[in-house]
C-alpha cells in the first residue's frame, strides 16, 4: 500500500526536536507584547532611569553609576525571562493543554525542558545584546570576567527557571500570572538585583542570600572587577537545587 | 480507572483490529475519554492491562508515542501560535512527517494558516487537532470526538478522511456520541455506559434483530390508553413493547410470517392510522435504548423519529 497516509512513524532525532521546541518557545515569548515589555523594555527603562537618577536619589556608589547599573540590569533581565516569563508561559501552557498535547508527541519531557531552557537562553542572548548596546552607548566601560558572567547567567537561569516552574506547576494560570509579576516587582525593588547589597544597609545581609541578590552580586563582581563570586554562585546553585526538588515533587503536567 | 472515589471505567475489555475503524460510542460521561487516555498512556489503570501495538502505554511510552497519533478533545496549542506554525512544529518532531501544506489543504485549513489559534473557530481548532494527530504518519490514531463542533460539510470531509486513513492502512480509534457517525464509519463499535462495555459488534451485527423482529410504528394521533399492553397481547409471549413517545413505539419479539398482519389488525381494531411502519432494522439508537433504557442522544425521540420518517437523507 502506498496511500497518502500509509504509516511511516518515527521520532525526529532528539537534537532536532529540542531545537524546534527552543525556537518555538523563544519566538512565542517575543511575540507576546507583555513578555517583550518585561524582557527588554523595563530593563532598559530601569537602566536609563537608574543612571540618570542615581545622583538625585543620593545613593553613594563605589563606582560610576553605569558600571554598577549595567550588570544589575543584565541580572534583572535574566530574572525576568527565566522566572516571570517562563512561569507565566508555562502556566498557560498547562491551561491550554499544550503540555498535554506535546506529552503525546515524540518529544520527551526531558526534551521539552531542554527546549524551554534553550528558548530562555535565546531570549537572554537577545536581551544581553540590546541592554549592553544601550549601556555602552551610555558610557559603560566594563572589565568583563567572562567566566564569572557566564556562570552567573547559567546558574541564575537555572535557579530562577526552577522556581518559575515550581510556581507554574503548583498554581492555576491566573494565580501564576499574578504571583510571578508580584515576586518580580518585589525583587526588583528590594531584592538587590539592580542595586548592590551595600545599598540596603543592615538588610543587605539578608537579601544577599536571595537568588536575586546573589545573581546581582555575581554579575557585578564579574563585570566590574572581572572576578568570580564563588559564594554568590554557590547561593544560586543551592536555590537551583531547591527549586528543582520542589518542582520535581509538585509539578503537574496537565 | 478511578478518579478519587468515582469509578470512571471498570471491567472494560475490548480489542481493536489493525487497519480498522473502531468507534467507542456512549453518552457523555460514559468513560470514553478515560478509555482513550488510558490507551494513550496518559493514565495508568489501577487494575487490568492495556496493550497498544503490543506495548504497555505507560511503561513503554517512549517507544509507543512516535507510532501513535492523538487528537485531544480540545486545546493543545498555544493561544498565540498560528495554525500552520503549530502544525509545522509538530511535524518537526517526527522523522517522516506528511507534507503540512497538503494536509492543511485536505482539512480545509488553507485559508486560516496565519490565524492565531485563539481566533480559529471551534471547528477549525478541531481540524487542526486532527491534522496534528496525523502529521507524524502514525500506525494508530486515537481521535476523541473528532467532529464535535464541526459544520455538516466539515463532518463529511472528516469522515472521508478517516475512511481514507483506514484504507491506507492506519488503525483508527474514535470516540463519539453521534449514532450516525459510528454507524457510517466504524467497522467495529463498542458501546459503553457508566464505564462498562454493554455491547460490541459491527454496525450490522448490532442492529440486526437476530431471530427477533423490530418494528417501529409511528401513528398520526396519540396512541389510545393501554396500547402497549394490548399490543403485547396481540403478539403473544416474548414480545417487548417500548413506548418512545405518544405517537411512536418500538415492538421487538419473535417474528414469523403473520407479524405484519398482526400489526395491521391491531391498528384496525384500535382505530389507529399508521404514519410509518418500519420493519426489521434496528438502529443504534434502538440498541442503546434497549440496553440501557435511556436515550443516547439528547434530542427528543419524536424529533429524531420524525426526521427519519420524513426521509432523513441517509449518509
Amino acid at each position: 500500500m502506498s496511500g497518502t497516509f500509509t504509516p511511516r512513524p518515527g521520532a525526529a532525532p532528539l537534537g532536532r526536536q529540542v531545537l524546534a521546541q527552543a525556537r518555538m518557545e523563544s519566538r512565542l515569548m517575543l511575540r507576546n507584547g507583555e513578555q517583550l515589555l518585561l524582557a527588554v523594555v523595563i530593563p532598559v527603562i530601569v537602566l536609563i532611569g537608574g543612571v540618570t537618577g542615581a545622583d538625585s536619589i543620593g545613593i553613594s556608589l563605589e563606582h560610576d553609576p553605569i558600571d554598577v547599573f549595567a550588570p544589575g540590569v543584565l541580572a534583572l533581565a535574566v530574572m525576568s525571562t527565566a522566572f516571570t516569563s517562563l512561569a507565566i508561559a508555562t502556566g498557560f501552557e498547562r491551561r491550554y493543554g499544550v503540555i498535554k498535547r506535546l506529552g503525546s508527541s515524540p518529544l520527551p519531557r526531558s526534551g521539552l525542558l531542554a527546549g524551554k531552557v534553550g528558548g530562555l537562553l535565546l531570549v537572554e542572548l537577545l536581551q544581553v545584546v540590546v541592554i549592553s548596546a544601550v549601556a555602552l552607548a551610555m558610557g559603560w566601560d566594563p572589565d568583563p570576567g567572562y567566566l564569572g558572567a557566564l556562570l552567573a547567567v547559567v546558574l541564575g537561569t537555572a535557579a530562577f527557571a526552577s522556581l518559575g516552574l515550581f510556581l507554574a506547576g503548583a498554581l492555576r494560570a491566573e494565580a501564576t500570572l499574578a504571583a510571578a509579576n508580584l515576586v518580580y516587582l518585589l525583587l526588583l525593588a528590594g531584592g538587590a538585583v539592580v542595586l548592590p547589597v551595600s545599598a540596603y544597609g543592615a538588610f543587605g545581609d539578608v537579601v544577599r542570600w536571595l537568588p536575586s541578590g546573589a545573581l546581582g552580586s555575581a554579575m557585578r563582581d564579574a563585570l566590574i572587577d572581572g572576578g568570580v563570586a564563588w559564594r554568590d554562585l554557590g547561593v544560586l546553585l543551592t536555590w537551583a537545587v531547591l527549586g528543582t526538588v520542589l518542582t520535581a515533587r509538585t509539578f503537574k503536567w496537565e | 480507572m478511578r478518579y478519587g472515589e468515582k469509578v470512571a471505567v471498570d471491567g472494560l475489555s475490548l480489542t481493536v483490529g489493525r487497519q480498522t475503524i473502531t468507534a467507542v460510542l456512549g453518552p457523555n460521561g460514559a468513560g470514553k475519554t478515560t478509555t482513550l487516555e488510558t490507551c494513550e498512556g496518559y493514565r495508568k489503570p489501577q487494575q487490568g492491562s492495556v496493550r497498544v501495538l503490543g506495548l504497555d502505554p505507560v511503561r513503554e511510552r517512549r517507544d509507543l508515542l512516535p507510532r501513535i497519533g492523538v487528537m485531544l478533545q480540545g486545546g493543545g496549542a498555544w493561544s498565540g501560535v498560528r495554525a500552520m506554525e503549530m502544525l509545522d512544529h509538530v511535524a518537526r518532531l517526527h522523522a517522516h512527517p506528511l507534507d503540512t501544506a497538503m494536509l492543511s489543504d485536505r482539512l480545509g485549513l488553507g485559508d486560516c494558516g496565519r490565524t492565531p489559534y485563539r481566533r480559529l473557530s471551534g471547528g477549525q481548532q478541531q481540524r487542526l487537532g486532527l491534522a496534528m494527530a496525523l502529521v507524524g504518519r502514525p500506525e494508530i490514531v486515537f481521535v476523541d470526538e473528532p467532529t464535535a463542533g464541526m459544520d455538516p460539510q466539515a463532518r463529511r470531509t472528516t469522515w472521508e478522511l478517516l475512511t481514507e486513513l483506514r484504507d491506507d492502512g492506519v488503525t483508527v480509534v474514535l470516540t463519539t456520541h453521534y449514532m450516525d457517525e459510528a454507524e457510517r464509519l466504524a467497522d467495529q463499535i463498542h458501546i459503553i455506559d457508566h464505564g462498562r462495555l454493554i455491547a460490541s459488534g459491527s454496525p450490522l451485527e448490532l442492529t440486526r434483530g437476530g431471530t427477533h423482529a423490530t418494528i417501529r410504528l409511528v401513528v398520526t394521533r396519540p396512541f389510545p390508553p393501554g396500547s402497549p399492553d394490548s399490543l403485547r397481547a396481540a403478539f403473544g409471549p416474548g414480545t417487548e413493547v417500548t413506548l418512545l413517545d405518544e405517537v411512536s413505539l418500538l415492538v421487538t419479539g419473535p417474528a414469523d410470517a403473520s407479524t405484519l398482519a398482526k400489526v395491521s389488525h391491531w391498528c384496525e381494531v384500535n382505530d389507529v392510522l399508521p404514519e410509518s411502519l418500519t420493519l426489521g432494522q434496528r438502529n443504534l439508537e434502538d440498541v442503546f435504548l434497549q440496553l440501557t433504557g435511556r436515550q443516547l442522544s439528547s434530542t427528543p425521540t419524536s424529533r429524531s423519529l420524525r426526521s427519519r420518517v420524513a426521509g432523513d437523507p441517509e449518509p
